[in-house]
């Protein structure tokens, strides 16, 4: 007897159980999140996406989580139990899930799987991600207007393809409006730890950094920025309207509602299927929040231009030409970076300074 | 007045009830708690301490009680040792994230060449890693006289920093699209550590971790090491005098607890978890501490009190997904288990007396 | 390194070091009186909750910590009775008090999630401020950071220099003596846990009312452990005590500050477990202090 063979018979045992308790016709959808739901970053964006949706659908689903979930062998215990008990779609929203999300989906064909950040897939897991290097273009051009010393600070957790992306998608358009600024990079190691983020800050702020830019979720560097003064700030993950005018000038918002409501909406309906979703701007996934009035009107003109342009996909951030940091080329002339590349970018393009750590 | 009296030696009856009584009382406790939050207390209670072991899908959650109390079990039981002489290693968590790191850097050395050697050579990997880091403290100590708990301790953020490293650079999987972490080890065949019996979550780990209770109960009774043990946590000085020498105690325990973290986490790396990421630890090692505490740093007791945590964490996430209690409800209630099991235990060694004394 | 102004590190060591000085000169006394408690962690988050939510109901920082104190030392008075009247173990009861505040603090503060709080002003001291170098580095600071260095004097007044401060010490090395010659053993040590408790809640304050500025769920982020090892360190000293603070705060400044001033080629990595390793270092080379001699042994005064 397998494994496997032992799970179906208790599926199967519990289906008769459950069978009449499932005929409620409510589609059960699972979340499962990596932080607390209270950490205000990442995991609380995720779970207003499941408050939208029981908004949105009222008595027509039931949503459960589990939050705080290691990655490894309790994610894969809490998927199972989530899919034993029988929910019919599961947001598995951590990059660190993918394992577990490919194991247990394949122990349960008939539900489906939403892995966030990953790429594998399979008939019943799709993969969605958010282009949020657009809005970092937007926030770089900001950035390289704004600036008055030149030097930019810029918060990274872990040197990760998507923080790695951010910086360079940020510098590009900086240093195309700007062509003297330079980036500071400080990793703070870690992806939760307001105190070190405010630290962070300080510490950039002490090396002449008038903006920072910061792919971490806590609003402490805002509040380092508030306390020094003259300089600018973005939120990140949420709005962090607290902070604007100033220092907060802007923000890069990851809003699931509008994915969260549709792939819901596909299972009520039996459309659901198994797709590779990379949305930005364009779909709303990535906002830009509110540019405050700390922003010259003309500077803010051009970054809205910008942020239309991304949106109807005129401009890319990433096009040629375009070398790497250590000189050899990237991108020709009006080449375009494909999504492969920057789905695992590990390099930083020609100007920035630093090593990333390996 | 009430007063304590010692008891001449520890009530056997007690020793057996004092849990169950400390259960019940966190059950009211408790109750009184998920009431307040607005949920039915009994189906709370219920969820967390029944359906792990007798719910509707109790056939997946039972082998999985196996698979989170194993490495407390075994990490637990190397700690009580040390605990016993009065040396505290608090850094099994490091410990254990070498083991695995080393255990893991071994199997990916070899990797994709299947062959019988590999696994053995990443369990001596994943032990000499757990007990060379534990050697830092060990050593400092013996030579330096500096504290273990602060060595041990510093030596954590240390080897999580070397896990972040390693994930993101050494390790890193080189087909993993640029994504921190290492390649999957339980897909490798010569390295992953697999139910022994499929279905019944008793890996190579768990199976160490029912030796490392028997082992462990034989050497605290009958070996000369358990006794030099017992001997220098009740009087250094007697010990001393009794030929034991200090510093050869500190490495032994250190050298024991820090090995058997090691190996939780080379079993961990192999099998459960598959690879090596960032946030690899989960807090094995510090969890163990309490569990050491908790089993009276006996072997048996550790098992039962290995077993009964993991049961709260299971229960503690199906109340989650069943009740949407937030996880901040089961952490108080696990909190206040303990609390109880660790006060109920006074009945074991006194009796209570009521009434004002004798004599001032 | 020449990119790193002296002045701003320095200034900036002093802020970091706040909160975990304020949980350790607590957690000092509390081991000085024989008592270990390692629910600093969890004392400390409670602390940063209770003072958040205190100060932006009542609008006053002030009121805020006196409430962080308060629930910091309501909890750590768990902590207390079982330890003291109970005979728990302290070691397993202070882990547990850590996994019980996390739980706690994440409800208590479940309304307040987002919410900004009344800002804390810096300190005016007017003439010490425009001292060259000691007034930037000394006196620019918000008021906290002046009273956890007062408490800090004040407590090494109390144990050198009081009657009480040597009775809470011949309890930390010899509680059966000191029950003999008459003193209050138990009643002593919760006093010591309750002031205990109360310095955690200020340091946990510190983080959600003037570092951060913010009530997030884990927001110390493993600082009460930081505390715990800083007390070791300094081998139950106040005077050392500060000097391991900042030199921790140090370390972290200095490696974030090596980051921001670019052109460094020291692997983060590496800088990264420096405040760890030259922790353990300089423990290495100034040699440890004897622990008090009552540490972690329970206390039962048979009669």
């Amino acid at each position: 007897m397998t494994f496997k063979t032992v799970l179906l018979g208790a599926t199967a045992a519990m289906g008769l159980a459950t069978g009449a308790m499932a005929q409620d016709d409510k589609t059960k959808v699972g979340f499962i999140y990596v932080g607390p739901v209270g950490d205000l970053g990442w995991t609380y964006q995720h779970d207003q996406g499941r408050l939208a949706v029981e908004e949105e659908y009222g008595d027509k689903v039931e949503t459960v989580y589990v939050e705080s979930v290691p990655e490894g062998p309790d994610a894969e215990r809490v998927l199972t139990q989530m899919a034993l008990q029988g929910a019919d779609l599961i947001f598995t929203t951590s990059f660190g899930f993918m394992e577990a999300t490919m194991n247990v989906a394949q122990k349960f064909p008939d539900v489906k799987f939403e892995h966030a950040t990953g790429y594998q897939r399979a008939d019943n897991v799709s993969t969605y991600s958010a282009r949020f290097y657009e809005g970092r273009a937007v926030q770089g051009l900001i950035a390289g207007e704004m600036t008055e010393s030149n030097i930019i600070g810029y918060i990274g957790s872990y040197p990760i393809p998507e923080v790695i992306r951010g910086i360079n998608a940020a510098y590009i358009q900086a240093k195309k409006v700007n062509p003297e600024v330079e980036f500071r990079v400080v990793w703070a190691y870690t992806w939760f730890d307001p105190a070190k983020e405010a630290e962070a800050a300080k510490a950039l702020i002490d090396a002449g950094a008038d903006v920072i830019l910061q792919h971490t979720d806590s609003t402490a560097p805002q509040a380092a920025a508030q306390e020094a003064g003259d300089v600018i700030t973005f939120g990140q993950a949420s709005d962090m309207l607290d902070y604007a005018p100033k220092p907060r000038v802007s923000s890069i918002i990851d809003n699931w509602n509008q994915y969260y409501i549709d792939r819901v909406g596909a299972v009520i309906d039996g459309t659901w299927e198994s797709k590779d979703t990379w949305d930005g701007i364009d779909a709303g996934m990535v906002e830009i929040g509110e540019i405050t009035d700390a922003v010259p009107a003309e500077v803010k003109e051009a970054a809205l231009a910008l942020k239309d342009a991304i949106a109807s996909g005129e401009v890319h951030p990433f096009t040629g030409p375009l070398k790497k940091q250590d000189g050899s080329d990237w991108l020709a002339e009006g080449e375009v970076a494909d999504d492969a590349t920057l789905a695992g970018m590990n390099f930083y393009v020609e100007g920035l300074t630093g090593d990333i750590p390996q | 007045m009430i007063r304590l009296d010692r008891r001449p030696e520890p009530s056997r009856a007690w020793t057996i009830a004092t849990p169950f009584v400390a259960v019940a009382l966190t059950m009211v406790a408790g109750g009184l708690m998920f009431a307040l939050l607005g949920k039915d207390p009994v189906e709370a209670i219920r969820t967390i301490f029944w359906d792990p072991l007798f719910g509707d899908f109790a056939s997946y959650s039972r082998p999985q009680l196996l698979v989170k109390a194993g490495p407390l079990i075994l990490i637990a039981i190397g700690l009580s040792l040390g605990f016993r002489a009065g040396i505290w290693n608090i850094g099994a968590e490091g410990q254990y994230i070498l083991g695995a790191i080393c255990a893991a850097a071994t199997g990916l050395a070899i990797y994709p060449a299947e062959t019988w050697i590999v696994f053995p050579a990443m369990i001596v990997a994943g032990a000499l890693g757990g007990l060379l880091w534990a050697m830092i403290p060990a050593l400092l100590k013996v030579r330096f006289g500096t504290n273990e708990v602060l060595v041990s301790l510093m030596l954590v953020y240390v080897a999580e920093a070397l896990l972040a490293s390693m994930s993101l650079g050494l390790l890193r999987n080189p087909e993993g699209m640029g994504f921190p972490g290492s390649r999957n080890l339980a897909q490798y065949p010569s390295a992953a550590n697999l139910d022994l019996i499929p279905g019944t979550g008793l890996h190579w780990g768990v199976a160490l971790a029912f030796a490392a209770v028997i082992v462990g109960q034989v050497v605290m009774t009958r070996h000369q090491l358990g006794f030099r043990v017992r001997l220098a946590g009740q009087s250094p000085r007697a010990a001393v005098f009794g030929g034991v020498n200090p510093g050869w105690l500190v490495v032994v325990c250190m050298g024991i607890s820090g090995g058997l973290a090691g190996l939780a986490g080379m079993f961990e790396v192999a099998g459960p978890a598959g690879r090596l990421s960032i946030d690899f630890n989960v807090g094995y090692g510090f969890t163990a501490i309490i569990v050491a505490f908790l089993g009276r740093l006996n072997p048996i007791g550790i098992l039962l009190a290995g077993l009964l945590m993991a049961l709260t964490y299971i229960g503690g996430e199906l109340a989650q997904l069943q009740m949407n209690l937030p996880l901040a409800a089961i952490q108080m209630f696990q909190g206040m288990l303990l609390f109880f099991l660790l006060a109920i235990d006074v009945l074991t060694n006194f009796s209570f007396r009521f009434g004002r004394r004798a004599v001032a | 390194m020449s990119n790193i102004d002296p002045i701003l590190l320095l200034s900036a060591i002093i802020v970091v070091s706040t909160p975990i000085l304020l949980a350790a000169i607590g957690e000092l006394v509390v081991e000085r009186a024989g008592v270990l408690n390692l629910g600093v962690e969890g004392m400390m988050i409670t602390g940063a909750v209770c003072g958040f939510v205190v100060a932006t109901a009542t609008g006053s920082p002030w009121l805020g910590f006196a409430g962080a104190a308060l629930g910091g030392a309501l909890l750590s008075m768990v902590f207390g009775i079982l330890t003291q009247l109970f005979l728990s173990n302290q070691v397993a009861t202070g882990l547990a008090l850590t996994l019980f505040g996390l739980g706690l603090s994440a409800l208590l503060g479940q309304g307040y999630i987002g919410v900004k709080g009344p800002v804390v002003p810096d300190l005016y001291l007017p003439g010490l401020r425009d001292i060259p170098f000691l007034g930037p580095v000394m006196f620019r600071h918000d008021a906290m950071v002046y009273i956890a260095l007062l408490i800090v004097a004040l407590v090494w007044l109390f144990l050198n220099r009081t009657r009480a401060g040597r009775v809470l010490r011949a309890v930390g090395e010899n509680h059966d003596a000191a029950h003999a010659l008459g003193y209050k053993v138990v009643r002593l040590r919760l006093a010591a846990i309750a002031f205990g408790g109360a310095c955690a809640g200020l340091g946990g304050a510190y983080l959600s009312l003037v570092r951060v500025p913010q009530w997030t769920e884990g927001m110390t982020a493993g600082a009460g452990w930081i505390a715990l090892a800083i007390v070791v360190f300094a081998s139950w000293r106040p005077g050392r005590l500060v000097l391991g603070a900042w030199l921790f705060g140090g370390a972290t400044a200095l490696q974030l500050a090596l980051q921001a001033s670019g052109g460094v080629q020291i692997p983060i990595e590496y800088l990264q477990m420096a405040p760890y390793l030259a922790t353990i270092l300089v423990l290495v080379i100034l040699r440890a202090g004897r622990a008090p001699g009552s540490l972690g042994r329970p206390f039962h005064a048979s009669s």
